[in-house]
């Protein structure tokens, strides 16, 4: 045998499947991982100094560009937080229009998800472009509704910036009709594919407890068999009188993980399905100042967003702007344990345990 | 529903076993003696009635006289939440107890509390920056951070760390 | 066929040696030809394929149905800076694209387009395309040494554990062929076909395993791990640029025309066309086989995932080399016993069906946990 040495390789932040700029530093024995790093910052924007000098109706948009695959989600966690602070209270329409957006929000961030998952495993292309045909459906909607397809800016404090046009309705009606046997189809090629299971059962295990104590949240901490769901624990607008299961894995492998997504779309469709139904008419918009002054004082408001609890701490000093904006980003979070997931495993397993927690760098570095 | 302890519930708890530690009792949280804040934090998590087994996030606010490092703790099992604070005073070395060793998942939010508000975590394992680079000077999101000249902050380096 | 007439029409009023010149000259060119062609428009064919895959048009800008989407690549490629990293092994560098694309347009000169339309007919044939297939991991692992990169030499590391692997296989596929066939030559391989049958029908496992071994060989998903894109950033060329990036791509495409023209002599029949459809000339025929091969090979690509190293690996020392074992040892038994062909395809076809089956169960059994059933339960 030839004498070997450990060595070092950079993988990225520029590189195809770090979605985004993840820098990993890994320490290799060949192809298997001694042991790994990630070096965060280069998507860094300062966006919490930068709410500072923002009043609060114009922290919105800067929460748009956080996770820009999940905008919706953030627009409605941090309206919650100024909502919480200020003591606003949203007109029932609202909350339901929020349901309806932030679970269709939910879909296409998933659908891209999946896809880059798959991408990342080799796969060349066809699944990405597939899910990406369903995003695009939802972002037509979404660029119906507020005009912009992932930066929109919609939900508001004190409920919703326009009302729904008449014409979302047949659209949404349509997307339910049809999504459901998409999804069946992607289930049934994707659920027992030879080669996707050789690349995602037993890789990347987040046991049970670990998951816990390192405060992974989301489908990531589902899947290593934890029902935990904001939605159902710490039910936020309208879901306390919405019906919908929370999907739960057994390993916490990358394949429970990628399973999570599918079924938590199927849960997805449901709700927005019950929530169409139960839309009260009326206002969809609190009468609230333009320039809000909440009294001193902090508030935290937590939503589920795609990725998991999307934390927002706010910090009143009476005046218009926050005092202290705090996001506490699901992303940057989950990545507390990777290491610990991705040492034993090849140069191959990185990028599927990577994408199977589904990170977004415009979130991990805000 | 998650149920959110109030201030004095928590503050109770606390002092059942940490008499004269509970600094000041709010309205939803507890501010304890920040010596006191890794110890308090172990028992929430060990003890079977609270079982605060996740910690959801740890920041910290720059109240210019001191800075407060925030903890949200969340019980699973009970589907209890809890507020916890600790105070650290002055400006050249603020410091509170690390709580890593409590909660693995405290790791990178304290090390990115450090890295913007310059707070120190006395035992976290490896407290460097995360977000900005070794070298930086000061921490942004500080108040009296107000501007800082790009022509006079060295380059960035190789983080320190994986040998 | 144009050689034949060339030949005629010199013959005697030259030296011979200059008639050899003239004929194998044009042969090449005309070779040369055919691979180019075929790269234009099998990058072509490949992003239109592709793109219907993946519910887009493909190109559909440049010419009639975007058909000069690839010169105007090819323009555009040679207008890039080429790039030369510092600490690279320069001689290595420049040479290895070059390289590259050679052992590809090797296997054309055995190839037999039609009848007695082959550069060189050689009587060790299959031993020839063999030898020179393996020499593709050498341009390869060129490129990835003198790349002074670690993704360059980890995709060449690669490369050279799988291509040496799948050698074995590929190879053992082949003598239940010769076996049948009694030859190496491959026109000879034709003619045999020809008269008893395809070697697709009576030697399925085989066609089977060459199949996936080429692929492999041929560097395309499933089994693309020496690129690699989504670990290894572009594996061993990922500090190549402009022409020499577009060298390797054109060896990649020639790589695969020349796997696809050799399923096509070896599984397929060559040029013929079965008893009815005897309509177009013979090399028609053969080139349409070729394409239909490359098609099925943008198939696989389009649907399947990428395998790991390891898994890689285990496939083929713990699945192919045994089959293909197994296909040797029982072919042999058949030509003992004097089986004729219609016989041996259907004893073959029971077997490979079976052989694989039981094969697949058997490493099923190692496979790290079963489907687990997943469990709803609301929170909190």
């Amino acid at each position: 045998m030839l004498p070997t040495q450990p060595y070092m390789v950079n993988m990225g932040p520029q590189h195809p499947s770090t979605h985004g700029v993840l820098r990993l530093r890994l320490v290799l024995d060949g192809e298997t991982v001694l042991d790994a790093e990630p070096v965060l910052g280069y998507l860094h924007s300062s966006k919490e100094k930068l709410q500072e000098e923002h009043t609060y109706l114009q922290t919105i948009p800067i929460t748009d560009r956080m996770d820009y695959l999940s905008a919706m989600n953030n627009n409605l966690g941090c309206a919650l937080a100024i909502e919480k602070l200020a003591g606003i209270q949203v007109p029932e329409r609202a909350t339901y229009i929020r349901v309806i957006m932030s679970e269709l929000q939910r879909i296409a961030s998933h659908c891209f998800a999946q896809g880059t998952l798959l991408q990342d495993m080799g796969a060349w292309g066809t699944p990405l472009m597939y899910f990406l045909y369903e995003r695009e459906q939802i972002l037509d909607i979404f660029e119906m509704v507020c005009g912009a397809r992932l930066t929109y800016n919609y939900i508001r404090p004190g409920g919703v910036s326009q009302d729904l046009p008449p014409e979302f309705f047949p659209l949404v009606r349509k997307f339910l009709a049809e999504f459901p046997a998409q999804l069946d189809d992607y289930e049934r090629y994707l659920k027992d594919n030879e080669i996707l299971r050789a690349r995602t059962v037993g890789i990347g295990v987040f046991p049970r407890e670990l998951a816990i104590n390192a405060s992974a949240t989301g489908p990531t901490l589902r899947a290593s068999g934890v029902p935990w769901d904001i939605r159902k624990a710490d039910p936020y607008c309208c879901y306390d009188r919405l019906e919908f299961e929370v999907p739960v894995g057994q390993r916490g492998d990358c394949y429970d993980r990628f399973m999570m997504r599918l079924y938590e779309m199927r849960e997805s469709l449901s709700i927005i399905h019950q929530a169409l139904e139960l839309l009260p008419p009326g206002e969809w918009k609190a009468p609230v100042p333009l320039v809000i002054r909440p009294q001193p004082g902090d508030a935290y408001a937590h939503i589920e967003s795609p990725r998991g609890e999307l934390g927002y701490y706010l910090v009143s000093d009476g005046g218009a702007s926050p005092w202290r904006f705090h996001v506490r980003a699901p992303c940057f979070i989950n990545l507390t344990a990777l290491r610990d997931l991705l040492v034993g495993h090849k140069v191959a397993d990185v990028v599927v345990i990577v994408g199977s927690i589904d990170i977004v760098m415009g979130e991990v570095d805000r | 529903m998650t149920r959110a302890l109030t201030g004095a519930e928590l503050a109770e708890a606390i002092q059942r076993s940490f008499p004269s530690s509970v600094v000041e009792t709010q309205r939803e949280a507890v501010v304890v003696a920040r010596e006191a804040v890794r110890d308090i934090c172990f028992y929430l998590k060990e003890s079977p009635e609270l079982d605060f087994s996740m910690l959801t996030s740890v920041t910290a606010v720059d109240y210019v006289d001191y800075f407060e490092v925030v903890y949200h703790l969340v019980s699973l099992s009970r589907n209890q939440s809890a507020i916890l604070k600790a105070r650290a005073p002055g400006r050249a070395d603020p410091w509170v107890p690390s709580v890593v060793p409590v909660w693995q998942g405290a790791d990178f939010q304290e090390r990115e509390t450090w890295d913007l508000l310059g707070v120190r975590f006395d035992g976290h394992p490896s407290l460097r920056r995360i977000l900005l680079w070794d070298g930086f000077p000061g921490h942004p999101l500080r108040k009296d951070f107000l501007e800082f000249d790009h022509r006079t902050v060295p380059a960035a380096t190789e983080p320190q760390g994986l040998s | 066929m144009v050689n034949q007439w060339v030949a005629t029409l010199l013959a005697g009023r030259v030296p011979d040696w200059f008639v050899a010149l003239i004929t194998s000259t044009l042969g090449a060119v005309g070779i040369l030809g055919f691979v180019l062609a075929s790269n234009v428009l099998g990058v072509w064919m490949e992003r239109k394929v592709l793109g219907r895959f993946q519910i887009r048009y493909g190109p559909n800008r440049v010419g009639p149905v975007g058909l000069l989407q690839t010169l105007a690549d090819a323009i555009k490629v040679l207008g890039k800076e080429a790039i030369t990293p510092f600490g690279v092994d320069r001689w290595v560098y420049w040479l290895a694209p070059g390289v590259a694309f050679l052992p590809a347009l090797l296997t054309f000169a055995v190839v037999p387009f039609a009848p007695g339309a082959a550069l060189a007919d050689l009587d060790i044939g299959l031993l020839f395309v063999s030898a020179v297939g393996a020499l593709g991991v050498v341009p390869i692992f060129m490129a990835g040494w003198s790349s002074n990169n670690k993704y360059s030499l980890i995709g060449a590391m690669r490369s050279i554990a799988q291509t040496v692997s799948y050698e074995i296989p590929l190879v053992l596929s082949l003598v239940g062929l010769v076996l049948l066939g009694g030859s190496l030559r491959l026109s000879a391989l034709v003619e045999y076909q020809l008269q008893h049958g395809w070697f697709l029908l009576t030697q399925p496992l085989a066609f089977l395993i060459f199949f996936i071994a080429g692929s492999a060989e041929l560097n395309r998903t499933p089994t693309d791990i020496m690129e690699g894109e989504s670990e290894l950033v572009a594996g061993y060329h990922t500090e190549y640029s402009g022409f020499k990036f577009s060298l390797f791509y054109v060896a990649e495409y020639t790589h695969l025309f020349a796997a696809a023209a050799i399923i096509t002599v070896l599984f397929l029949g060559g040029w013929g066309t079965g008893p009815v459809l005897n309509l177009a000339p013979a090399v028609v025929w053969f080139v349409a086989k070729v394409y239909l091969v490359v098609f099925v090979f943008m198939w696989v690509r389009s649907t399947l995932p990428r395998l790991r190293i390891d898994q890689l690996m285990g496939f083929c020392w713990k699945f192919l080399i045994p089959l293909a074992l197994l296909n040797i040892f029982f072919t042999a038994l058949w030509v003992y016993a004097a089986l004729s062909g219609p016989v041996i395809a259907v004893l073959n076809l029971l077997l490979a069906v079976a052989l694989v089956v039981l094969w697949t169960q058997l490493l099923a059994g190692e496979e790290a946990g079963s489907p687990v059933p997943y469990v709803a339960r609301p929170g909190g």
